[in-house]
């Protein structure tokens, strides 16, 4: 498992990799924001846990559709389903590696692009906690859906309408428990639900997309 | 003799067959006895003649929820015991449920707009019902984009238990985020005095015709789709 | 016991029955080539053999984490060398030894190029050191000399032999010549599913509704 591991982070930090690019996105969508907009601080202060949370998310999504069509079409997938691993423990390996690659950077980043929106600097450590709690969830989520969308030809676009109706709770108390965060209230409660969300999906997702793998290989 | 019995294409096409006119028949009579009864009762003290979309709007809703419980169900049945007509029939299930969530959405903002003077607010109910609209596009979506059949029924029905599990949460989670302006349940047990006699018997007619609606349509589809898997079998094996 | 038995085994792809009634077994130090048409399920069956999809009916009776498969496409990456490579699957198969494998495919030179810059041919005899790096005694493979030239395909053969002779199996489906003599040929021609025998009264209705 742990080769799987660091040859999924070998790849992603390679040419070609892609590593990178979900930051680079990110931080398109955080100057975006403020041309749509305009530039006034309040205004921008107000949504920016709102739209911090949505940049990570599309960043994450980004680079989800080649999590197992690469694998796929060079065979690799079907040699991991014949080989000793189990094929619920590879999912969940690729996943933490997408995580690490683009989930974990995205993290590390957000409270300098909340500078850029004017995040009052009391949401900084809520920011940070809740896309730390749920950015893993996005990962798996993702996995997920690029499990069932494996095997198909324009899978990319099939793969956002699948998976994010899938993000919404996630979304939800994350941006929730920044909000409150900014506005100085109790954030606790929202933390612990995107926690509770995070824990359900990793327990589970591994099994629903080992499952949709291994009806793509048929 | 088991149920299961039905779940032989055959003799689903027989039996669905037999029952199919009586069900239109009586889908027909329950939806528009219902609707016209509702038309005809008289104005509410508050809320004026717009009260009458409900007997829209409830039935609507409630097939758009039964539906996917349905397709949960149905799709259940698939991987379990691997029954084409019950992965068919979630199949059929779907496009009927997204319309049935569409009416539910549109009729709401209809009546909103009069009630509270939006077409659209963020309020959990609303916000569920069009989360569960985009399940709805997903998983119809998902059955068009994978060729092989098998592997179709497969993949949808992992999405649908998935979705079903995120479909609550969203269902909760959103109650925790707004509050919300949308009425409580308009039928419940508890709560039967809530709404007088004169609206109840024509909804309770109304809720029977859309669940009629939704068997009979349900039934043709089912056939439909049951006949076209037959006609690619047919042509595949024509061709070798 | 033999290392891989398969009975009176039927396969399908996209619903459809393609060959039907396969039975062979494989005992240590055999090798059997499939043959037969395009079309009439050769990759399946070794996909239904490896695992990969489920039969249609009959039994395959093997060991479990027995059967190393490789198929047309080498589960390569490109941007990893050719030792990463083969020591990513050495690993996930549990074996930490690679240089027997580089040693016996002849990709002593090309150990530290990346696997993109490989030629096909080159490409594919590393496809075929991934076999050794699995440790697994019975080969599945499919058309495992696709862009060999005639000294590939002849060290192909050794090292089948080779795997042979330690006590291994190879199932391997090709139209080529191997240049293995010794192994034994089955062909699926006479087994192909045929539409007659398809029994359309209702109990059987459900599988001919596919």
């Amino acid at each position: 498992m742990i080769a799987l591991l660091m040859r999924d982070l070998r790849l992603a930090t390679r040419a070609g990799g892609g590593f990178g690019l979900g930051l680079a996105f990110f931080l398109i969508v955080c100057t975006l924001v403020p041309f749509g907009v305009g530039p006034q601080a309040e205004m921008l202060s107000r949504i920016a846990p709102g739209i911090l949370w949505i940049g990570a998310l599309l960043a994450c999504l980004l680079s989800l559709d080649r999590l197992f069509a690469l694998d796929f079409e060079d065979g690799s997938l079907d040699l991991l389903a014949t080989a000793p691993l189990p094929l619920e423990g590879g999912v969940a390996v690729k996943a933490a590696a997408h995580w690490i690659a683009t989930g974990l950077p995205l993290v590390v980043a957000a409270p300098l692009f909340g500078m850029l929106l004017h995040l009052p600097s009391q949401a900084v450590p809520y920011l940070l906690i809740s896309l730390l709690i749920g950015t893993p969830a996005l990962s798996m989520l993702g996995a997920f859906g690029a499990a069932i969308t494996v095997g198909l030809r324009r899978g990319g676009l099939l793969l956002s309408l699948l998976v994010l109706p899938l993000y919404v709770p996630t979304l939800l108390f994350g941006a929730e428990a920044v909000r409150r965060g900014a506005a100085g209230m109790d954030a606790i409660t929202p933390l612990v639900f995107q926690a509770a969300i995070t824990l359900l999906t990793l327990a589970l997702i591994p099994f629903a997309a080992a499952a949709a793998l291994r009806i793509n290989l048929r | 003799m088991s149920i299961w019995e039905y779940a032989n294409p055959v003799k689903f096409m027989r039996s669905s067959g037999a029952v199919l006119p009586w069900v239109v028949a009586g889908a027909a009579a329950c939806t528009v006895g219902g609707l016209i009864w509702g038309f005809l009762t008289p104005p509410d003290y508050k809320q004026g003649a717009s009260v009458k979309i409900m007997f829209l709007h409830v039935p609507a809703a409630m097939m758009a929820i039964n539906c996917w419980f349905m397709m949960l169900v149905a799709s259940l049945i698939w991987i379990i015991r691997r029954h084409h007509v019950s992965a068919l029939a979630a199949k059929a299930a779907a496009p009927i449920g997204a319309v049935m969530t569409l009416i539910a959405l549109v009729t709401g903002a209809a009546w909103g707009q009069p009630t509270w003077g939006t077409w659209w607010e963020w309020d959990p109910r609303l916000t569920s019902f069009l989360v569960l609209f985009l399940f709805y596009l997903g998983y119809i979506a998902l059955w068009e984009a994978v060729e092989n059949p098998d592997s179709a029924a497969d993949l949808t029905g992992v999405l649908c238990l998935v979705g079903s599990v995120f479909a609550v949460l969203s269902r909760y989670a959103v109650n925790f985020w707004n509050q919300g302006l949308h009425q409580g349940a308009s039928l419940s047990v508890a709560s039967g005095e809530r709404m007088s006699a004169i609206y109840r018997y024509p909804l309770y007619l109304c809720m029977a015709g859309f669940f009629l609606m939704f068997l009979a349509l349900l039934l043709i589809r089912t056939r439909t789709e049951i006949r076209i898997r037959r006609t690619a079998a047919l042509q595949a094996r024509e061709a070798r | 016991m033999s290392l891989l038995a398969v009975h009176d085994l039927a396969v399908a792809r996209g619903g459809m029955r393609t060959v039907e009634g396969v039975s062979f077994a494989l005992d240590a130090g055999q090798a059997l080539i499939l043959r037969g048409p395009n079309g009439i399920g050769k990759t399946t069956l070794l996909r239904t053999v490896a695992g990969l999809q489920p039969a249609v009916s009959g039994r395959i009776e093997a060991a479990p984490d027995a059967i190393a498969y490789a198929a047309h496409a080498d589960g390569l990456k490109t941007a990893l060398t050719v030792t990463e490579n083969l020591r990513f699957w050495a690993q996930v198969f549990g074996r930490t030894e690679i240089t027997p494998a580089i040693e016996a495919m002849n990709l002593r030179d090309l150990t530290q190029r990346p696997a993109g810059t490989l030629s096909a041919g080159q490409k594919r005899r590393l496809g075929l050191a991934r076999l050794l790096v699995t440790g697994r005694p019975v080969w599945v493979l499919d058309e495992p000399t696709v862009s060999l030239d005639a000294d590939s395909v002849a060290l192909f053969a050794t090292v089948v032999r080779a795997h042979l002779g330690q006590g291994g199996a190879a199932l391997m489906a090709t139209h080529i010549d191997l240049g293995l003599p010794e192994a034994e040929v089955l062909d699926l021609t006479p087994l192909r599913a045929s539409t007659a025998s398809k029994d359309v009264k209702p109990a059987g209705f459900n599988e001919a509704f596919a």
